[in-house]
């Protein structure tokens, strides 16, 4: 997050909702069209999909997660790309990662000694995830123990029953609430936009979030029935932009669940580009909460490599 | 660059589609293409050719024959002969040709998208996404049409040969817009592309022969306008001409064809107003400005480019706006990243060039995309102009290219008032989360086609077409069917014989106080301008009455009235109901008086004359009953919409009334006009004028608002031409003799009124199965499609 200064917590502005319209319909036209106005071939293609590696949280959020299972998770994040791909594509000196790993609480620990000496950030999921529901105290708590585990990033649940009540103020006050415990470690707001029932409260919600002092925005926990779709993207994405016309502050966008091919990836990064522009392209303001996508990603590569189609079993799996 | 040099940048580079299956298949004909006649290429009688040049590249794609008016004449001459075979093939059995085409076109998208890209300059993402699906969806629907119509045109007869013309914007999209519904309804085609983009109608022309189409069903003409498309319109044999293209050439076509029964619709320019309130999604409407007026580069008739904001939001839209425009990329056609292609041709690219300087120097602000723009090649950047007003050309006068022009407004009223300062009416979008808001404007709107929160949303099944200088006739749907389709009676009619002017007798003895009839105009009666009577007789030659001597001025007045009197469209239909009702029942109190009349200067019986007003009573009737019952429609467009098709009045209608059966053939007119919203300035029956002067009494009795209709007498043609002429009329209906026709139709021309005669042909009046019904509901309507979008 170098060269990006960080958000603050804002004054809660009530009247920066009220304006608030989105149309769904004409929110779908132009989401449409990302993957037919912009094509990315060929090495540009391959550029991209290389690129797109460190846009994503590899992610393991299992009832079943044990330390061993979220330790090859970080050796998959550390080397994400075989030798031989990275080779044929002229990347060996790239320093491809993925952009974070992202677990539970219990496994922080051991992704954090996992991942010793990389760089690459630990994020915690938190808050009660994926419900949301847990008291006040045990939410700020394990915020707090998670940073102490060596989380550099939170990823909070925000109480949904709020946004459906029209609670924004409250709202605004647990995620300051949050935003205070995490310290250093950023902030991102998962909003479960699947259970806000309208594009409308997750535009709203996307804005408290970022009043109230959000380093990302995120779609979902990946256990609603809906995740990250164009529509809710471009929505939040649009929020973004008009916080950032608001306050000049740059927040991150994290779109999770769901996003699981290398198409659909390359539709995403346009989408950043096409409304935010290329700073929106980089890991410091652009996730993918993902598990699969990175062994598809990893089959396209070959395939630009090799020109033949590859299989997922040749990829080291995570 | 290598690839971790593209991973600092992160551009698209270039997505080229190929275009080698398309360059061979031009290949095939060895770059030079002949007419397609009677199912087989044929030489140019003139033995000339012209090139078919990419506007993307400046090269040369093929050269396609010169039509003159010897190739029109063979083409009509093979669609003559196919004719009568094709009509009476069964609905079934045109289906399936016309399904196999819809099919056809798919089986070959790509390379017809890749061949309207090389020959137009649109981006290949448009003619892929866009113009050959939306074709193709065309001739399934009408593949629909052909299988029903035994049954839903049982009383209909196709024109036979029909002549269409299209234009180089959407050529294949306009081609299957002309050609399916013609086809469907069983006529045969000799279609002329623009000279600038024929490629993709050869193509369609090989892929009929592919369908086993019957040879001379389907004619392909290549030309120039000038020459091939003007032998096509003053061919004789040609019973029909459809024309997309510029509002100045409609006008020519409807001058061309006056003295003939020709049926006509055209499908011209516009100006189409984009509205935005303050309550709209805003960043919604930017990309809705995106896909109004930089779609096709703008060449689109019904692009959105006047772009109206309200005041509060205005200046943040506008910065939207072109922060969104700075990101456009515009460039080859053929690369599917592209926002933006090429200008059709360097004429257009200098004519909008042309108009670009014109709107600097007329003091407007001109901002434009920061884009980037190919050296060669016919481009031009997304452009805003600000600081506009009404006054300027470049706000009036269709550009038919990227450019937008913005004004603003504060109330809803200003922004009703500003859409509609326009003689063009095409489209329009309306741009509201309020649906109260969007439901209020978008009736008001003077244009066949409303979008809300929405934009150039097009479907076979969702009818297309303008109001004023924008045209007349519909594309699409049922109402598309009925321009290729005619009442089957049209035939039986026979010519019209009016009965000699009868000698001016003497004044006949009366001891009855003198009446003076008057005009009747904006609920009163008026005595006429110019001071005048002209001596009515009756049947014996006596002169029984003076009736007003009606001029210019009276028409002007009478014109003004039924102009101030258009609210009455908004009145309910069960009110328009009532007062039609309650017409006939004051008329059904005098008609001893009304049948004497009749009697009295007609050759009437007492019987026919009876006969005549109980008639009239009932008609009447009929159009009371239809007042609340000739509903719209709602259409369901394969999108998350609905499209609510309302027959809308036309406006200020002038009818001419018949002289014969001078009571039912007033009524006949009048009735279903005033029940559809229309208000009306009538001229009476020149020879029996006194049955509409009786009239008017009974209308004063009746409750009928002011100015709804209004009574004109006087010399009838004379008085017509100053109707047929007057811009403020949107439509004319004649009935008389064919000159009259003849003259109505070419003084129609200035702002393009619809028009509607009886070509000289008499109409049974007495006859409720010709003289009554949905036939005249079309005529006094028209039907604006208006798209909601819904979905939270």
């Amino acid at each position: 997050m170098s060269n990006i200064k960080r958000n603050e917590i804002m004054a809660f502005e009530p009247d920066w909702l009220t304006d608030i319209r989105v149309n769904k319909s004409a929110t779908e036209a132009r989401c449409a069209t990302y993957g037919t106005r912009r094509a990315v071939k060929k090495d540009h293609q391959k550029a991209w999909l290389l690129h797109a590696i460190g846009n994503i949280d590899l992610t393991t959020l299992s009832g079943d997660d044990t330390a061993d299972r979220v330790k090859r998770l970080c050796a998959k994040a550390k080397r994400p790309v075989r030798t031989e791909t990275l080779k044929a594509l002229g990347a060996l000196d790239a320093k491809i990662t993925t952009g974070a790993v992202c677990v539970y609480h219990h496994f922080v620990v051991t992704a954090v000694a996992a991942l010793k000496g990389t760089g690459i950030p630990v994020a915690a999921v938190s808050t009660g995830f994926p419900h949301g529901l847990s008291p006040m105290e045990t939410k700020l708590r394990e915020i707090e123990l998670s940073v102490e585990a060596g989380a550099k990033e939170i990823d909070i649940v925000i109480s949904r029953h709020l946004v459906l009540a029209g609670d924004w103020q409250t709202l605004y006050d647990e995620i300051v609430a949050y935003r205070q415990a995490c310290g250093e470690a950023h902030l991102k707001t998962i909003l479960a936009t699947g259970e806000l029932g309208t594009l409308t409260n997750v535009a709203k919600a996307s804005m408290v979030c970022m009043m109230a002092g959000a380093d990302f925005i995120k779609t979902s926990t990946g256990k609603e029935s809906v995740n990250a779709t164009l529509p809710i993207s471009l929505t939040m994405v649009r929020m973004i932009r008009d916080y950032h016309e608001r306050t000049g502050f740059k927040i991150g966008y994290k779109p999770a669940g769901g996003i699981s091919d290398a198409k659909t990836c390359l539709v995403y990064l346009s989408l950043m580009r096409e409304e935010l522009g290329k700073d929106w392209m980089q890991p410091e303001l652009f996730r993918f909460g993902a598990s699969s996508l990175l062994n598809d990603i990893e089959r396209q590569l070959e395939h630009g490599v090799t020109g033949r189609y590859s299989a997922s079993y040749r990829h080291p799996m995570a | 660059m290598t690839i971790m040099e593209k991973m600092k940048n992160l551009d698209y580079g270039s997505a080229m589609e190929s275009d080698k299956e398309a360059l061979a298949w031009i290949a095939k004909f060895g770059g030079k293409f002949d007419h397609y006649i009677g199912g087989k290429w044929v030489k140019p009688k003139g033995g000339k050719y012209l090139d078919a040049t990419n506007p993307a590249t400046t090269e040369k794609l093929a050269t396609f024959a010169k039509g003159n008016a010897a190739d029109i004449d063979a083409a009509v001459k093979a669609a003559g002969s196919a004719k009568g075979k094709w009509a009476a093939l069964s609905g079934h059995s045109r289906a399936k040709y016309l399904y196999a085409l819809a099919r056809l076109l798919q089986k070959h998208s790509r390379l017809f998208a890749v061949l309207e890209t090389l020959d137009n300059g649109k981006p290949i993402r448009e003619s892929r996404d866009a113009d050959v699906p939306l074709a193709a969806r065309h001739f399934y629907h009408h593949a629909g049409w052909a299988q029903l119509s035994t049954k839903a045109f049982d009383d209909y007869e196709p024109y036979g040969v029909v002549g269409q013309i299209i234009p180089w914007n959407f050529p294949l999209l306009m081609l299957a817009w002309k050609i399916a519904p013609a086809l469907a309804a069983g006529n045969v085609v000799v279609l002329k592309p623009a000279e600038y983009t024929s490629l993709s109608a050869l193509l369609f022309a090989e892929i009929c022969s592919e369908a086993g189409l019957p040879d001379g069903v389907v004619n392909i003409v290549t030309g120039l306008g000038a020459e091939a498309g003007e032998a096509l319109i003053q061919h004789k044999d040609v019973k029909k001409i459809a024309f997309t293209g510029s509002t100045n050439i409609g006008r020519h076509i409807r001058t061309v064809t006056a003295n003939t029964d020709k049926g006509l619709s055209l499908e011209l320019g516009g100006k189409s107003p984009f509205i935005v309130y303050d309550d709209a999604d805003i960043d919604a409407a930017v990309e809705g400005v995106v896909n109004a007026i930089f779609f096709n580069q703008g060449e689109v008739c019904c692009a959105g480019s006047r772009l109206l904001l309200q005041e509060p939001i205005a200046e943040r839209f506008l910065t939207k706006l072109r922060t969104r425009l700075d990101k456009f990329i515009v460039g080859n056609p053929m690369d599917k990243n592209v926002d933006m292609g090429a200008i059709v041709d360097p004429v257009q690219h200098k004519r909008i060039n042309d108009l670009l300087r014109l709107g600097v120097d007329e003091g407007a602000t001109m901002w434009q995309s920061g884009c980037e723009i190919p050296k060669v090649g016919s481009y031009v950047k997304p452009t805003i102009f600000t600081d506009v007003s009404p006054t300027d050309a470049i706000v009036q006068d269709e550009i038919f290219g990227p450019v937008l022009v913005v004004m603003t407004f504060r109330t809803n009223a200003e922004a009703e008032a500003l859409a509609n300062n326009t003689k063009y009416g095409l489209s329009a979008s309306v741009w509201s989360e309020n649906v109260n808001q969007c439901l209020d404007i978008a009736p008001k709107i003077k244009a066949g086609v409303v979008w809300v929160n929405s934009t150039n949303q097009f479907d076979a099944a969702v009818g297309f077409g303008g109001y004023r200088e924008s045209g007349y006739g519909r594309e699409g749907g049922m109402e598309g069917m009925h321009e290729y389709l005619k009442p089957k009676y049209y035939a039986e009619l026979k010519k019209l014989v009016e009965p000699k002017a009868k000698n001016v007798g003497e004044y006949a003895k009366s001891d009855n106080v003198d009446r003076t009839p008057k005009l009747y105009i904006g609920g009163k009666q008026a005595r006429p301008d110019n001071g005048h009577s002209l001596p009515v007789v009756d049947a014996a030659g006596e002169i029984i009455a003076e009736v007003p001597h009606g001029s210019r001025k009276d028409i002007r007045n009478a014109v003004q009235a039924a102009a101030k009197a258009k609210g009455w469209a908004g009145t309910t239909a069960h009110l328009k109901a009532q007062i039609l009702y309650y017409i006939a029942e004051n008329l059904d109190i005098r008609k001893a008086e009304f049948a004497n009349r009749i009697a009295s200067v007609t050759n009437s019986t007492m019987a026919e004359a009876n006969a005549e007003v109980e008639q009239s009573v009932s008609r009447l009737f009929t159009y009371a009953a239809w007042a609340d019952k000739y509903d719209g429609k709602v259409h369901n467009p394969p999108t998350r919409a609905v499209a609510i098709a309302m027959n809308e009045a036309i406006g200020v209608v002038g009818i001419s009334c018949p002289n014969e059966a001078p009571l039912l053939g007033f009524i006949s007119l009048v009735a279903p006009a005033i029940a559809m919203g229309n208000t009306v300035v009538a001229i009476a029956s020149e020879t029996a004028p006194l049955l509409a002067t009786d009239f008017y009494q009974i209308l004063e009795t009746s409750d009928l608002p002011a100015g709804v209709l209004n009574i004109i007498t006087g010399p009838k043609d004379e008085l017509t031409k100053t109707l047929a002429e007057h811009d403020e009329v949107d439509a004319i209906w004649y009935f008389g003799a064919v000159d009259g026709c003849t003259m109505v139709k070419a003084a129609s021309v200035h702002n393009l009124k619809q028009v509607w005669t009886n070509e000289g042909k008499a109409y049974p009046w007495h006859d409720a199965n010709i003289a009554e019904g949905e036939t005249f509901l079309r005529k006094a309507t028209q039907v604006k499609n208006i798209w909601v979008p819904y979905g939270v």
